[in-house]
């Protein structure tokens, strides 16, 4: 318990230093937000007075201060297009992402995992063949490929399934594999060669001279370990989801953290765009801790002071 | 006084099929295991000593399967049985102690429960409590202290010989009738070692059943055994009794291994080994397997295989021109 506390603490630095990251690029950027904000008609005096009222005269390191201030309260500024604090607009997005993500995930691992261990099982017979070719076709495929075709197919010829977010859980179902798709694939894979490389072990061996029967052997005995590098990959790849999600997001017009982003970007809003990305950047942290955490539950090997 | 064998291989012939060709590991092993003796198997790395015993127990990996040959255990033939039906007998009427005490127990099992498995796949009737409690007192038996703490253990927590010492209580666990230890201590240090082997003569004491003890080091099995197998690239070349074949070693191989034997009192520099490497089993000489390396060979061992032949009562050995032993009391 100790050692996630240390973890824990250790993620601070990283995340002063992403939002510092983010705030100096977003600042090294041609064009003045202001101007911008104002749109075409102003005059200097106006320029001036939304400078001084938006702090962007004072010095940057002071500007920055005040930004982790106001995020540790969780005040992340207010939308220069709407208004509106950011803080907001995240939490009314956010449900949308998760729905997404966490289908996706389920999909994924459950698809990945399941034609993974078949594969290693059945190794290099027709099955096991086909599951890493369609896998292969997996991790190779960009995700707006396999988002655009998905819609083509499913909800434009064959009219299955929605064509964008209606709230619906149907609505839901190809945004999700298209962005678990490219998960699946690589946890399919990974799934496989880890129990492959597992079934050689010598305790493996002991396991079926105990007379453990092939099933059990790798239920009880190969899976465990196996599984290690796969769930550090898996909780690894929230990182890819969550930029997955963007693309995702736009294509099926699901109101998400990305399209918060990609709005964001086009608007040049600044808080809103540092906003979402010091979420996101949280998320991928928090999915960092998780995995360590993971792999320290299925190996004792590493659980620190016991 | 007849004796009734629990194990008796004949013929056996396990092969590799890999791309460079067909790997004999075995080649036409007849081998005896009288019931309660301990025998030895001994032979250089790589002789198919391991290959043997995994035929038994049906662990060959693949490319490698028993190609022909009979295996029969306690009067029933298990050669060729189904998977099934093999597993039934392992681990309860057959149990196997590995070499690598390191990698054989899985690493995120606590060692309790690994034991306790062994018991809970035999008897399904056996109840938690009732398992965990014999888990304890084999424990006991195998010289394990603190039995409960180390119930709960994972065996990156123990030392390698304590480590053994579970993977013979867990092969213990259901009294099996025959025991295979391959090269069991070859990974210990010396007193551990010593400790080990003491301790599967005292089970065998106790319990009766019998031993196939398998190692590289003529030393070791020469207190333990009552029989003793010479292997070579995948053929036995020499057995007799353990007295007869340190007394009257016939072949040449048998002499060798017998010459490496470090001993107190014998010079360490001086220590002999056998000149030359295990031949490639790709690529076998025509004659006896062991040619380019005998000091003795003559032409015709180059030229014609040997056939093994009994020397004497229960001495069999593969050799055209065996070692002459000069008789004290000789005719
Ligand atoms: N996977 C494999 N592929 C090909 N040959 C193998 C394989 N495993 C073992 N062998 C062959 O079997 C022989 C006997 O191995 P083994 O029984 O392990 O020897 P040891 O007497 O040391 O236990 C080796 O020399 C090797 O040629
Ligand atoms: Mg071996």
């Amino acid at each position: 318990m100790k050692y996630f506390l240390k973890r824990v603490i250790g993620t601070i630095p990283v995340l002063l230093g992403v939002v510092l990251l983010i705030f100096v690029m977003l600042r090294i950027i041609p064009g003045n937000p202001v101007v911008i904000l104002l749109g075409e008609h102003y005059d200097q005096a106006t320029i001036d007075r939304l400078t001084d009222l938006m702090g962007y005269d004072q010095p940057i390191l002071l500007q920055f201060v005040n930004y982790v201030k106001g995020a540790l309260v969780g005040d992340l500024g207010v939308s220069y297009k709407y208004s509106r604090p950011v803080t907001e607009m995240i939490m009314e997005a956010l449900p949308y992402t998760i729905r997404l993500a966490l289908m996706a995930v389920v999909f994924a691992w459950g698809l990945g995992l399941i034609t993974g261990i078949i594969a290693a099982v059945k190794k290099n017979n027709f099955i096991d063949r086909m599951f890493m070719g369609v896998s292969l076709l997996g991790v190779s495929m960009p995700i707006f490929m396999t988002s655009l075709l998905l819609q083509y197919i499913f909800a434009f010829k064959l009219g299955w399934l929605p064509m964008t977010e209606e709230g619906t859980f149907a609505s839901m179902i190809l945004p999700a594999i298209a962005l678990g798709w490219n998960s699946a694939g690589s946890v399919a894979r990974m799934t496989r060669s880890s129990l492959i490389e597992v079934m050689q072990a010598d305790y493996i061996d002991t396991a079926r001279a105990k007379g453990l029967r092939k099933g059990a052997v790798i239920i009880g005995h190969a899976l465990k370990n196996s599984l290690l590098p796969v769930v550090t990959m898996m909780a690894l790849q929230l990182s890819s989801m969550l930029s997955g999600a963007v693309i995702t997001e736009s294509v099926f017009a699901i109101p998400g953290i990305g399209r918060l982003a990609t709005t964001a970007i086009n608007n040049r809003d600044m808080p809103v765009l540092q906003g979402t990305v010091l979420f996101t950047t949280v998320i991928v942290i928090a999915g960092n801790l998780l995995a360590d955490f993971l792999y320290s539950v299925l190996d004792p090997r590493i659980r620190k002071g016991d | 006084m007849e004796e009734k064998n629990i194990l008796e291989i004949r013929g056996l012939k396990s092969y590799f099929f890999t791309d460079n060709g067909v790997v004999p590991a075995v080649d036409g092993v007849d081998l005896d295991i009288p019931e309660g003796k301990i025998i030895g198997l001994v032979g250089e790395s790589g002789c198919g000593k391991s290959m043997t015993v995994r035929s038994v127990m049906g662990l060959l990996k693949y490319p490698g399967r028993v190609v022909e040959g009979s295996i029969r255990f306690d009067g029933r033939e298990i050669a060729g049985l189904k998977e099934n039906e093999l597993r039934d007998i392992c681990g309860k009427d057959i149990s196997m102690i590995f070499q690598e005490p390191m990698t054989s127990l899985n690493p995120v099992i606590k060692v309790g429960k690994q034991v306790r498995e062994t018991l809970l796949i035999h008897d399904r009737s056996i109840s938690r409590e009732e398992a965990d409690r014999r888990v304890i007192e084999i424990f006991k038996k195998v010289g394990i202290s603190e039995p409960e703490k180390r119930f709960n253990s994972y065996p990156h927590q123990l030392s390698g010989g304590l480590r053994q010492r579970v993977m013979i209580a867990m092969a213990m666990i259901c009294k099996p009738k025959l025991l295979i230890a391959d090269e069991p201590t070859t990974a210990l240090d010396v007193t551990i070692e010593a400790q080990i082997l003491r301790l599967m003569k005292e089970l065998r004491d106790e319990t009766g059943m019998s031993v196939l003890l398998i190692t590289h080091n003529l030393g070791v099995v020469a207190e333990l055994c009552d029989y003793i197998y010479v292997m070579y690239a995948g053929k036995i070349v020499e057995q007799a009794e353990t007295f007869e074949l340190f007394d009257h070693t016939a072949h040449p191989y048998t002499q060798g291994l017998l010459d490496s034997i470090p001993r107190i009192g014998r010079n360490a520099d001086r220590l002999h080994t056998i000149p030359g490497v295990v031949p490639n089993l790709l690529h076998l000489p025509k004659g006896c397997a062991f040619c380019n390396r005998c000091e003795l060979a003559e032409k015709s061992c180059h030229d014609q295989g040997v056939e093994l032949r009994e020397i004497s009562p229960g001495h069999k050995v593969r050799c055209i021109k065996p070692i002459e032993h000069k008789e004290v009391t000789g005719s």
